[in-house]
């Protein structure tokens, strides 16, 4: 563990998991950097259609 | 975006991260994401987002709801055509353009290079046809044809050039071919103009007197001249290098620079007897003469010698002059002669013809006059310097050519009789120079052209007037020529893909002049490409760069965010922690070609393509079609595991965990999109339905919906020719083979880590696995090998979307817990001015109407509706902006408010849903209460809605400004309420969740209280031994439980219980009687996350509780502790779904396979020669676990399926226990004697009935707790500041459990790191006085948030309050108002509409 502790944390990938953990960190005082390499966020989930079990959009 | 992680240096806490930004193509900050550039982009590809299954455009936004919502543009490495063409013609774009028919947009494109469109659009040799990529499919895309027929279509004396402004400096060229015109040009545009001196009569050099008219009409090549001198380039015609003009005298006369463009314009002789004679002379020569006076003497036998260009030239026009017989003596075959393959075909075509392998020896005459031309046979040798091969004299095989005209064309040189005497010249007697520079050894000359390289091609000629352009700049300006100007040559560019499937296209053929047309006259022969013709070729091209460069969406940008010049760029980030989740792709069954005929059929599609098909957003708008033939499947077919759960085929040994559930569903949504009763049947091995509530899903879609599930591996795919169906063999579970025809089928693809992942953790020094996924451990299981770098997601393993979501809080908690001390350092906060009291104040309304571009502007009357809103009542400001969204419009509108002093405001633009946020934030700044702001939406509900009625659009504009400053008017400041948060966390239950829960609180300082209703923590964990991965829980659990109680945050209660409980996020209050004294305890705390576990099932079936010797998987695996225990069991039965998924229960218990398989592993590394059944109904090793299940089975583990229709029986007898199950296999009913037999018990949640209706905690059926969002949502209860994990949730192993268990710490967090909480202030209200406590409100809030209060009202505690109105439109009383939704404010919209007309 570092001496000189970073407040900020780097997120690689911005489907749904990458915005979860970015968004929990940035809600509890952290700055995040998502780093994502398409030109949009969301990854596989938004190419879904529904999502099991509800049949909600996935969008 | 667009950014990619490439380098982690440093350690946990302070890492150094580089990370590449790839260039976007568009600013980010000014894109309005209004789409003009992608309705110009010509560039049309594959859709990745549609799985390629629509067309997009280079310039492209991902999908409709992007976020951002910037548009980008993919774009790669220059397209070889560019790259090969001398001068670097922007190729692709041109031919994007033509093929659109923006003749005069591919021009200017052309033009920036070259400028003689037409001329090099005849007689190039295009070298970049070789190089076109459309090779691989047929034949290279018609490039110069396609550069003619722009210049055919539109005159390029037209073409606007761009010059900078003209300076002093002049420049003197030699020679006006095209390395002089190209110079002239290229210098033109930079401001500096030049004199051409030109020997001969007439412009254009070899343009000019080396290439006949037939193929370069005189006419073209003048007015593209004409496009040179129109810059104001000078040609001095008749004014030869000399004793009257010397290089000298120029730069006395003072010019700048000189730029010796002579050509190579001197016929080479090739030393032979007789040569001197009348009627032997040059081709060249010939030609000049022909070209320049449109006749020259011919004989009537013409030999020509030589197998160039010249020679088919003055092959060509001898024909044409009259020659009866014209023979082109060439000493090597066809294959080696350097003229092109059309023209040597056109010549013969005219009647010209060929003799090869022979040369001359003599010229044969007689009083003067050719009689003849002696001739020897050749035969070809050893390859020469050149790598042709070079021809060799077949001794005494003279022969004499009957010839009275012999033309020399064996080469040119250059004519240096009066070239300066110093200038230096290379040994073939061409003019020296730098190779980048083209300086040569004098000062202030430059050559190029012929005169440099021999004879050559225009288009170097052109490529070099360009660069000397170029260095004589540099050269006047005394910067350095050569700086910058080295050619980097990319060693492995990347392309755009071919597509696979490319259908085959024929080249258009351009139409001829016909033979018989041709002689006597110098018409031109080749007679251009038509536009559709034109057009058609034109798309053949490949678009090898993505992005072509034609700059159409700059041209359509009006807000200026297109930035082609942006690169990547390299940034040093300094973070404390990194989170890993690259996610995976999906496996590509192209491999599997073979079995599945994926791509071969059309109607053969993965499961994420059929996602898109089901989607509305999708390429068939969410109709239910094959691809085939657009109709739409009645029967579809879901193939499980193709990719997964196979180690031969492809390697991908483990389940992907996923799949099973979304064939279910979607064969369940396409029943719904189907108009008729589609018959949907799923080949599946297991089917694993084991997360919460999926069995439930599953039964339904089977039971209810009608879902064939086969169990089966399929065994052969046939396809119907005309029909394109499928047929499908399998074999049934009996064995026997069936056979059935399906319309549509779909492949069930597994998850895969893709190779760019791979390649990242290498670069990261992360291990994976076999498989490429992140290695962890079963107690920590979001940390990677490497400190301070977390894995979740699917690239820890394969999963679906909640244990994704859960994993992703976990990181995070695991990622910021240990950052705690640099918590808030980094973050940045926006300073918001004191707000103004508009109280009392007449209300002053300012409406901003937004042209969104041409969105809106294109349709709406902007001006019109803005000079509307002015004669409304209270607006005292109307202006319209080209993007009202922009952050200069953001700044323009604070200054107005401001100068204005307006206290409304209305913006008429796009919808709320998107920009509120943005327009409110401006109000804010202004110091402006942010809820003083109305929207009207006069883009998506109008201009978009109303595109072919401008008229009626922007009449409908007004009528929703009017509505929307109606409304302004009666809006009010809100407050938005702020409330402390208090920062104690409360957890609910010491198992190993909420010991790990608390941990994750306690060590980011957080006092935690924990509260267990047992004497002692540890809660089911007690019981367990080990993990699947050998992992000893034991160990873990004591530590874990010394950490808890010796942590100075953690406050532990056992014996514990619950007895009362108040508040809201941030500030609860609980009320314990804690044990054995059983005194009363009240806590205050922000947070609780609730951890109550579960319990294994206690059977009431199959003698357990009756015979010792049956045991549940827990007893079993204890049991096996004892190593004597398994030393004596020779033969053990499991029977799986012990309490699971029957009616009772209809859940799978999710863990108990991996129980099972993990207890039978065990006895068989203690006793291998045990005999163990394992009776199933679906074997459930999702994920990575499948491993062991494949070496279960390797190891001998007998397993058989049983349905619930014939459930194994037991008896307990004298000599053990007797089992009978029936074999599947074979048909037949199996009796088997077992020492042991161990059930799979499920998993039962621990009762919280009483916990939960004082805390008010929604429950399942099955008494699991209920998240707000089971996707989503996966730890949060709908109550705000209650989260949940470990099995309380759901069945889970204990890795998962501690999992969920960080990420409720995670989502606790998030509300316990923040001083204070902002509520909304759109929440409802109730006015006491009106209401009739009917109860209606309390009924119909879908949070439970209504209360009847002890004066018998209802009362909404705004802290609680969720905004959703729905109270306020059930209320029969009228007595709730929602704060900004009031019925004045929706009433006076309305009334604002019917004005005048009710």
């Amino acid at each position: 563990m570092a001496e000189r502790v970073v407040g900020s944390v780097m997120v690689v990938g911005g489907g749904i998991a990458g915005m979860q953990s970015a968004l929990d960190l940035a809600n509890s005082g952290y700055y995040v950097y998502l780093l994502e390499k398409s030109s949009a966020i969301g990854g596989l989930m938004s190419q879904l259609d529904k999502t099991f079990p509800t049949n909600d959009c996935a969008m | 975006m667009n950014s990619e992680l490439l380098e982690l240096k440093g350690e946990q806490g302070n890492f150094l991260a580089t990370v590449k930004q790839n260039p976007r193509f568009i600013d980010l900050s000014k894109c309005t994401s209004c789409g003009e550039c992608t309705k110009v982009c010509p560039v049309i590809l594959s859709n990745e987002y549609d799985e390629n299954l629509s067309e997009n455009r280079a310039v492209y936004k991902k999908y409709a709801q992007a976020i951002p919502g910037a548009y980008a543009i993919q774009k790669s490495d220059k397209a070889p055509c560019r790259l090969s063409c001398p001068a670097g013609l922007n190729v692709q774009g041109y031919v994007q353009m033509v093929g659109q028919g923006k003749y005069k947009e591919a021009l200017q494109i052309i033009m920036e290079d070259l400028p003689l469109p037409g001329v090099l659009g005849r007689i190039c040799p295009h070298g970049c046809e070789d190089a076109c990529r459309r090779c691989e499919v047929d034949h290279p895309v018609a490039i110069r044809n396609l550069k003619r027929l722009a210049a055919d279509k539109f005159d390029p004396r037209q073409i606007e050039v761009k010059t900078l402004t003209k300076r002093d400096e002049k420049v003197a060229i030699i020679g006006s071919g095209p390395a002089g015109l190209s110079a002239a040009y290229h210098l033109a545009r930079k401001g500096v103009l030049s004199t051409i001196f030109e020997a001969l009569p007439k412009a254009g050099g070899m343009l000019r007197v080396g290439i006949p008219e037939h193929r370069l009409p005189r006419d073209v090549l003048d007015n593209e001249i004409e496009v040179i001198t129109n810059l104001g380039v000078e040609i001095k015609t008749n004014t030869p290098l000399g004793p009257d003009l010397t290089i000298d005298d120029l730069f006395t006369q003072g010019y700048k620079s000189v730029y010796i463009a002579i050509g190579a314009h001197k016929g080479l002789d090739p030393d032979i007897p007789g040569e001197k004679v009348k009627g032997v002379r040059q081709g060249v020569d010939f030609l000049r003469e022909v070209n320049l006076t449109g006749k020259a003497e011919v004989g009537k036998k013409v030999a020509i010698i030589g197998g160039g260009n010249v020679a088919i030239d003055v092959a060509r026009c001898a024909v044409r002059l009259g020659a009866q017989k014209v023979n082109i003596i060439y000493r090597r075959t066809r294959a080696e002669m350097p003229a092109w393959e059309e023209e040597i075909h056109a010549a013969e075509t005219e009647g010209a013809e060929i003799t090869y392998l022979a040369a001359p020896q003599e010229v044969l005459t007689s009083d003067g006059k050719v009689t003849g031309l002696q001739c020897i046979r050749m035969e070809l040798g050893e390859p020469d310097n050149s790598g042709r091969r070079s021809p060799v004299p077949i001794e005494g095989s003279e022969f004499i050519v009957d010839t009275d005209n012999v033309i020399m064309a064996i080469g040119q040189g250059v004519d240096k009789a009066n070239l300066p005497t110093k200038l230096e010249l290379s040994r073939k007697g061409t003019i020296s120079v730098d190779a980048v520079t083209f300086k040569t050894n004098l000062p202030g000359i430059f050559a190029g052209g012929d005169a440099t390289s021999g004879a050559a091609t225009a288009i170097k000629a052109i490529a070099a007037g360009k660069e000397a352009a170029e260095s004589i700049l540099r050269y006047i300006d005394g910067i350095d020529m050569a700086e910058g100007r080295e050619t980097v040559t990319n060693e492995a560019p990347v392309y755009r893909p071919v597509p696979e499937g490319e259908t085959i296209k024929t080249r258009a053929v351009m139409s001829e002049l016909a033979v018989e047309q041709r002689a006597g006259n110098f018409k031109e022969v080749e007679l251009g490409y038509n536009e559709e013709d034109g057009k058609a070729e034109a798309k053949r091209c490949l678009n090898c760069g993505y992005c072509c460069e034609c700059f159409q969406c700059v041209e359509a940008c009006l807000a200026n965010a297109v930035d082609h010049s942006q690169t990547a760029e390299e940034k040093q980030i300094e973070v404390g922690s990194v989170i890993l989740c690259p996610g995976t792709d999906t496996y590509d069954p192209l491999p599997l070609d073979e079995l599945y005929h994926y791509k071969t059929n059309p109607n053969v599609i993965t499961s994420l393509e059929f996602e898109r098909i089901l989607s509305a957003s999708g390429p068939t708008m969410g109709h239910l079609v094959r691809l085939s033939d657009n109709k739409e499947p009645k029967r579809i077919a879901w193939l499980q595991c193709i990719g997964s759960r196979d180690n031969n085929k492809c390697g991908n040994g483990y389940c992907s965990s996923v799949c099973c559930m979304y064939a279910v569903k979607e064969a369940m949504i396409a029943k719904e999109h189907s108009h008729t009763n589609l018959d949907c049947a799923v080949f599946y091995m297991d089917m694993r339905t084991f997360g919460k509530d999926y069995e439930k899903y599953y039964n339904k879609a089977k039971d209810k919906d009608g879902v064939r599930f086969i169990r089966t591996r399929v065994h052969t795919m046939e396809q119907v020719k005309e029909s394109q169906n499928i047929i499908i063999r399998y074999a049934d579970e009996s064995g026997m083979m069936q056979e059935e025809e399906f319309d549509m089928v779909v492949l069930s693809v597994g998850l895969k880590i893709p190779q760019s992942t791979i390649d990242m953790a290498k670069r990261l020094n992360i291990d994976l696995d076999k498989y490429g996924f992140a290695q962890s451990k079963p107690f920590t299981p979001v940390e990677t090998s490497r400190q301070g770098v977390y894995a979740c997601g699917i690239f820890q393993g394969p999963k679906d979307i909640p244990s994704s979501v859960i994993e992703a809080s976990a990181a995070a908690c695991a990622a910021g817990g240990r950052l705690d001390a640099a918590r808030g350092t980094r973050t940045k906060t926006v300073q918001i001015p004191d707000e103004i009291d508009i109280t009392g104040k007449e209300p002053r309304t300012g409406v901003f109407v937004c042209n969104c571009g041409i969105n809106i502007a294109g349709v709406v009357d902007v001006n019109e509706v803005a000079e509307y809103a002015l004669t409304l009542p209270n607006v005292v400001f109307t202006g319209n902006n080209l993007f009202t969204c922009s952050q200069d419009s953001q700044d323009r509108m604070k200054e107005i408010i401001k100068e204005k002093n307006l206290n409304r405001v209305v913006v008429a633009a796009c919808t709320p849903k998107t920009h509120e946020g943005i327009f409110m934030d401006t109000l804010q700044a202004c110091g402006l209460n942010k809820y003083l702001f109305e929207m009207a939406n006069i883009r998506n509900q109008d201009s978009w809605a109303h595109s072919n009625d401008p008229v009626r659009a922007t009449e409908k504009a007004k009528n929703l400004v009017k509505m929307a400053v109606a409304r302004a008017v009666t809006l009010n400041p809100l407050c938005e309420k702020k409330i402390p948060v208090n920062k104690r966390g409360l957890v609910i239950g010491g198992g190993i969740s909420g010991m790990v829960a608390a941990l994750g609180l306690a060590d980011q300082g957080f006092e935690t209280v924990i509260i267990e209703k047992e004497p002692k923590l540890g809660g089911m964990a007690i019981k367990l031994t080990a993990t699947i991965e050998g992992e000893k829980i034991g160990p873990y659990l004591s530590d874990l439980i010394e950490k808890v109680s010796g942590h100075p945050k953690i406050q532990v209660l056992t014996q514990s219980l619950i007895v009362g409980f108040t508040g809201f996020k941030g500030n609860f209050t609980t009320e314990v009687i804690v044990g054995p004294g059983m005194y009363e305890r009240k806590i205050d705390h922000g947070i609780v996350i609730i951890a109550t576990g579960a319990n294994e099932y206690t059977p009431s079936e199959f003698l357990y509780g009756q015979d010792e010797r049956v045991m549940t998987q827990v007893e079993l695996a204890s049991q096996l502790e004892n190593k004597s225990t398994a030393d004596g069991i020779d033969s053990i039965v499991m029977i799986q779904c012990v309490g699971s998924r029957n009616e009772e229960n209809p859940n799978c218990s999710r863990i108990c396979c991996q129980s099972a398989i993990k207890n039978a592993l065990h006895i068989k590394e203690l006793n291998p020669d045990a005999d163990i059944y394992i009776l199933y109904r679906d074997i459930r090793m999702y994920g990575l676990l499948e491993d062991y299940y494949t070496e279960a089975r390797r190891k001998g583990v007998l397993f058989f399926r049983y349905s619930l229709d014939e459930m194994p029986e037991v008896e307990s007898t004298e000599e053990g226990l007797m089992v009978t199950f029936r074999d599947p296999i074979l048909g037949r009913r199996l009796k088997v004697s077992a020492d042991i037999l161990a059930l799979s018990a499920g998993m039962r949640p621990t009762d919280i009935s009483e916990l939960s209706s004082i805390v008010k905690l929604a429950l399942n059926a099955e008494g699991y707790l209920l998240e707000a969002h089971v996707k989503l949502k996966p730890v949060d209860m709908a109550t705000e500041g209650i989260f949940i994990c470990g099995t309380a949730h759901s069945p889970k192993l204990l890795t998962e459990s501690i999992s969920q268990a960080l990420a409720a710490a995670s989502r606790a967090t998030t509300f316990l790191s923040q001083d204070q909480l902002t509520l909304s202030a759109v929440t409802a209200y109730v006015e006491a006085e009106k209401c009739a406590s009917c109860l209606i409100c309390v009924r119909s809030c879908p949070y439970g948030v209504p209360k009847i209060n002890a004066e018998g009202v209802s009362e909404i505690d705004v802290a609680l309050c969720h905004g959703c109105g729905v109270c306020a439109a059930e209320c029969p009383a009228k007595a709730i108002e929602l704060n900004w939704y009031e019925d004045d404010q929706i009433l006076s919209k309305v009334e604002a509409l019917l004005e005048g007309v009710i």
